[in-house]
């Protein structure tokens, strides 16, 4: 099934309140160096078009760049690094954010109970924890805090290694955008906001990257 | 969905009159159980029988047809006849004025494609004729307030307010062999079979407005338009609390259910949230989900998450403290007023926190005072009792031993029993008058059924749990019915 490009989705997210990371999308290396000056090092270069979705598989995703040096390189390989089956493209910079949790959400589309939305413990160690949950879409601010309120792992919710606590206000926003993307549009197949990083500043999950998946 | 027929959920629940279509006198048959289990269960409205040859079934002297009965006197058809039968059958039946039949004949929906094809002729048949469609291939249905036991295999239950409505026949035994123990009773039973027409959810949805149901319990295997069941479930659990037992939570439980309903399985995660979303308690097992409804049935509905413990001993109310601690209940601290006034009844080296452990120092009258003064205390929602019955149990020992009645025997083990019989009254009475859950929970239940302190309980009308931590688990099941209606209405002002 097709997907959204990266920009695409974080946009259409964005739209329905879902609090996105700042970035820039530019045409050329000297664009990146200047957006990274801008916005502060380190920051993360990708490689952006509508048809590229496996973009850490590609090598096209270049973390934790921390001067303009390394960000022109950086981009000029990207740049270099598309092919003509990746059509159009463009270089995503952003900030490098680093916090010690990640979360998974999203919206998959469930054979017998249709649209749901999914919220999850993210990282390296998410597919051993499993500690997900799902309700049927359309949801309501109160299934949304109770999403949250039935992971297993609350721990990781509250205040963590000197992090602040999960802002929960601002989760909640991030699931019922996901519901309401979901009940605007039936061509929506899946969402998958991954990861969705607690800021390390003010506890709000920011989505780093985003795909959205759409009916043919 | 076809759309509700009143009348015909009031024929399968309160018929005025039974037609037993295909009565054997051949005491293995279903068409002489089914019979029998009628006359044999205090149904008091007319019943009638069938058999293609004639002749007397249990003192009956059946109808080779239908056709031959008095009209207007029966609504109810229960069907042991063989499929091939059937159509013919519910056209006599839809003339003599019958609005519900209960097929328990196979040979449709679960035997292949012509089987298939009979049972849809069947629900077409059905809908045209106006008559509730049950079954097939489905074991019965009982309804204590008609005291009607229309089923082809045991038992049939004391009477309560348990609503009963399951995809699995054997499921609709299990739940009421354990109201059989147990003494918590049941309303309504019905198995749906293969469910051709009237679905688990038609089932829920009469209970739903059915003043002898206190709480509805369900068990369902497969789902096939799993968004209609959310809105369903969703509005049936507005008006009663709905407890759901589901198989094929693991994908090895899945397999197994596709080969016995033909129903295709979710994600059981997603399942799980629908259930939340909806205001269902979901059950882990059978015993926890009768006991969830037990408690729905016969406890006063919950407040509020706040639990105390009190206890004879302490290890148990250690242990209980964990249980409560890991669900998601709350272990109450214990008020300073009350704990105050708790000092004036006990000596000094009572645990003065929760649980309440009053470590042998209670007197003749100390533990329905202390049930008392903790349940009528503002900051307290329930509480789970400890330590019923151990004074009884040595009386057992001691009436049962070679000393019996000397030496002040038989006075100290009718003292005992008195007090074990006093303690659970007043459980069941201060829980009544103020509105809160006091579970009371020990194996000796089990042990011996015929203690006083378990035996008081239970003709208290109430469960007496067999471990604190099924006590536990059952409040949790409450406090999550509680919670959902609370946040909501809270909302919906």
């Amino acid at each position: 099934m097709p997907t959204l490009s990266e920009v695409e989705s974080k946009r259409l997210l964005a739209q329905h309140g879902v609090p996105m990371l700042d970035e820039q999308i530019v045409p050329t290396a000297e664009a990146a160096v200047a957006a990274a000056n801008e916005m502060g090092y380190p920051v993360v270069a990708k490689l952006n078009g509508d048809a590229i979705a496996h973009k850490t598989e590609r090598g096209l995703v270049k973390l934790n760049l921390r001067d303009a040096a390394s960000v022109h390189a950086a981009a000029s390989e990207l740049l270099s690094a598309a092919t003509p089956d990746d059509g159009e493209v463009q270089v995503l910079v952003a900030p490098m954010l680093k916090g010690n949790r990640e979360l998974i959400a999203g919206m998959l589309s469930d054979e017998q109970f249709g649209p749901t939305v999914m919220l999850g413990i993210g990282g390296v160690l998410a597919e051993a924890i499993q500690d997900v949950v799902f309700r049927l879409v359309p949801i309501t601010e109160i299934d949304a805090h109770e999403m949250i309120e039935e992971l297993s792992t609350q721990k990781l919710l509250g205040e963590f290694r000197g992090e602040p606590a999960v802002d929960r206000e601002s989760l909640v926003a991030v699931l019922l955008g996901l519901s309401k993307l979901a009940a605007a549009d039936p061509k929506i197949v899946s969402v998958d906001v991954n990861p969705l990083i607690v800021s390390p500043l003010d506890g709000r999950p920011l989505a780093v990257d985003a795909l959205v998946e759409v009916a043919s | 969905m076809s759309p509700f027929n009143a009348a015909g959920f009031e024929a399968l629940f309160n018929p005025k009159g039974v037609v037993v279509a295909g009565a054997s006198s051949h005491p293995g048959k279903f068409g002489f159980v089914a019979l029998h289990n009628i006359l044999a269960c205090g149904y008091e409205g007319a019943v009638a029988a069938t058999n293609r040859d004639g002749g007397e079934v249990l003192g009956i002297a059946t109808a080779q047809d239908i056709a031959d009965l008095d009209a207007d006197t029966y609504d109810l058809v229960f069907v042991c006849t063989p499929a091939s039968a059937n159509v013919d059958l519910l056209r006599a039946a839809a003339k003599k004025g019958i609005k519900a039949a209960f097929l328990t004949s196979a040979g449709y929906g679960e035997a292949g494609e012509a089987g298939i094809v009979a049972q849809q002729e069947l629900v077409a048949l059905a809908a045209e004729l106006g008559i509730l469609l049950a079954g097939p291939n489905g074991q019965g249905v009982v309804s204590t307030p008609a005291k009607l036991c229309a089923q082809i295999v045991a038992p049939y239950p004391p009477a309560g307010k348990i609503g009963i409505a399951s995809q699995s026949g054997n499921f609709v035994s299990s739940f009421m062999n354990l109201a059989v123990q147990s003494g918590v009773g049941v309303s309504r039973a019905v198995s749906a079979g293969n469910a051709a027409a009237t679905g688990v959810a038609d089932y829920l949805e009469y209970y739903a407005n059915d003043p002898h149901t206190a709480v509805a319990l369900a068990y369902l295997e497969g789902v096939n338009d799993g968004r209609g069941l959310f809105e369903r479930l969703r509005s049936i659990a507005a008006r009663k609390p709905l407890v759901l037992l589901k198989g094929g939570a693991t994908s090895g439980g899945q397999r197994a259910a596709a080969s016995h309903t033909g129903s295709l399985a979710s994600d059981d995660r997603v399942f799980d949230g629908m259930c939340r979303q909806a205001g269902i308690t979901r059950a882990a097992n059978v015993e926890e989900a009768f006991e969830a409804a037990a408690s729905f049935a016969t406890q006063p509905l919950l407040q509020g998450p706040r639990t105390i413990v009190i206890t004879t001993a302490g290890g148990w109310g250690v242990v209980t403290a964990d249980a409560i601690t890991n669900s998601e209940l709350e272990l109450a601290v214990l008020p300073d007023d009350l704990k105050a006034q708790i000092d004036t009844k006990l000596p000094p080296r009572w645990s003065r926190n929760n649980p309440i452990d009053l470590a042998g120092g209670e007197t003749r009258d100390t533990i329905p005072e202390v049930l008392q003064l903790v349940a009528e205390h503002p900051d307290v929602d329930a509480i789970v009792y400890l330590g019923l019955g151990i004074q009884s149990n040595q009386a057992q020992l001691l009436r049962n031993g070679r000393f019996y009645p000397d030496h002040g025997i038989e006075r100290i083990v009718a003292y005992h029993e008195r007090q074990d019989t006093r303690f659970a009254e007043a459980a069941a009475e201060i829980s009544a008058a103020t509105g809160k859950p006091i579970m009371t929970a020990t194996e000796l239940g089990i042990a011996d059924p015929n203690n006083a302190g378990p035996a008081a309980v239970r003709d208290s009308g109430r469960l007496c749990y067999s471990t604190a931590n099924r006590a536990v688990t059952a409040l949790e099941h409450m406090w999550r019915d509680a919670r959902y209606r609370q946040r909501r209405s809270r909302v919906n002002g």
